[in-house]
């Protein structure tokens, strides 16, 4: 009789099935469903979902910067090969025009030196004349002045040019 | 164990509407308990999480796993905000009733909301309720009625029967252990006080009930809401 007793107040603690209880169980349940999800769980699923889409974006970001600075280096590296390739060229175009400048030079020194010969050959050759003529002229009236002075007698025109002619033969030799 | 619930009968008149006082003023207070620390983990949310954050998203993707045990994300994510609060809500709730209990005359006002049969059985019952909805909103009627007859047809009373024998053990496993607790820790609290052989006798296996009945306050909300996820992803599933 006791234990029965005893059952009925452990029934009593455990209430019986109070149907109010159940209803406000199911109305403060629910309440408290869509109040953390609004203002508790839904933020903190924001901020996750958020990390995760910055996260691959970073990630795409990251590869994107990769691939250009790779694009980047290539690139560089061809205009440094191109400006390499400039340069030499620019050192050979000078180096032959160098040359160029310089056979020219000598060639037109050459050619310089030359003429300025032949010029000097011809002078040469001109004074000489010149000088000759002037000898024979003087030598033509100077040796009929001598002759007519020492022998002073009449010589024949054609022994005298024969004289004269044989003197400046030996004038023309000596010089 | 001769308390008292403080029950109010025949509220506004209504012969069925009683009320157990303890319980709605429990209910009350578990649900804004949960609420309170929800909301206060939710607060400053940063990019780089510290702190409470970094607690609120553990738990996130700890019932993100037993979702996931039972179903596939794509439906599951549905039913997430409904796994977090009953787990966290039961946990609550049980812890509650470990660490006091508190009586006011002979009435037993402070407890576990989850120590009542009728408060597990309520959210057994809107578990069981919803996972019927969703079935039929997610697969159709004629799939959800077909399902009754899987996998061969003569199991359709014993399927039937199925619904209402899950419903109770749901609710009665969570009642059954969290109110045994409670009143082997109220013999051990009459043991103890009771007399000065009784407290040397009663000290040490109350601390160890106590700390074990903590363990079961989360082991039950565990196995509540992984229940729970599993009768609701027999119903959406197509593989079952």
């Amino acid at each position: 009789m006791h234990t029965f007793a005893n059952t009925l107040t452990i029934n009593a603690v455990l209430g019986g099935l109070h149907l109010g209880d159940m209803l406000v169980q199911l109305f403060f349940f629910l309440v408290l469903l869509l109040l953390v999800r609004k203002f508790a769980w839904g933020p903190v699923m924001n901020m996750m979902k958020q990390r995760e889409d910055y996260v691959a974006g970073e990630i795409e970001s990251a590869e994107k910067s990769r691939a250009e600075a790779e694009q980047a280096s290539k690139e560089a590296q061809e205009r440094l090969n191109q400006t390499k390739q400039e340069a030499q060229q620019i050192v050979e175009d000078a180096k032959n025009a160098g040359t160029r400048q310089e056979r020219e030079i000598i060639e037109s020194a050459r050619k310089e030196a030359a003429r300025i010969k032949e010029a000097a050959q011809a002078d040469i050759q001109n004074e000489r004349e010149k000088a000759l003529q002037a000898l024979q002229d003087k030598m033509a009236t100077l040796s009929v002045l001598i002759a007519s002075r020492v022998i002073e007698k009449e010589i024949s025109a054609q022994d005298q040019e024969k004289l004269i002619n044989d003197y400046i033969k030996e004038v023309g030799e000596e010089l | 164990m001769d308390h008292t619930a403080p029950i109010v009968e025949d509220v506004f008149g209504i012969s069925w509407l009683d009320f157990n006082m303890a319980n709605v003023m429990m209910i009350i207070v578990t649900s804004a308990i949960v609420f309170v620390i929800c909301v206060l983990g939710a607060r400053k949310l940063q990019m780089k999480p510290t702190g409470a954050q970094n607690v609120m998203e553990w738990f996130l993707d700890f019932i993100k796993g037993i979702i996931n045990d039972t179903m596939d994300w794509k439906t599951g994510k549905l039913f997430l905000p409904l796994a977090l609060t009953l787990f966290s809500y039961i946990l609550v709730g049980n812890l509650l009733g470990v660490i006091t209990n508190g009586v006011i005359g002979h009435d037993l006002w402070w407890k576990s909301p989850t120590a009542d049969a009728g408060i597990t059985l309520t959210l057994a019952t809107m578990v069981i309720v919803l996972s019927h909805y969703y079935g039929i909103k997610l697969r159709g009627g004629k799939e959800y009625i077909k399902d009754y007859a899987r996998p061969v047809w003569f199991l359709v009373p014993i399927k039937i029967v199925e619904e209402f024998s899950n419903t109770l053990t749901l609710g009665l496993r969570l009642f059954g252990n969290i109110y045994a607790g409670e009143v082997l820790l109220a013999l051990l609290v009459t043991l103890t006080t009771g007399s000065f052989l009784g407290f040397f006798g009663g000290a040490i296996p109350f601390l160890a009930w106590q700390g074990f009945s903590v363990f079961i306050g989360g082991i039950q909300a565990f196995i509540f809401t992984i229940l729970s996820m599993v009768y609701i992803s027999h119903k959406v599933s197509a593989d079952h």
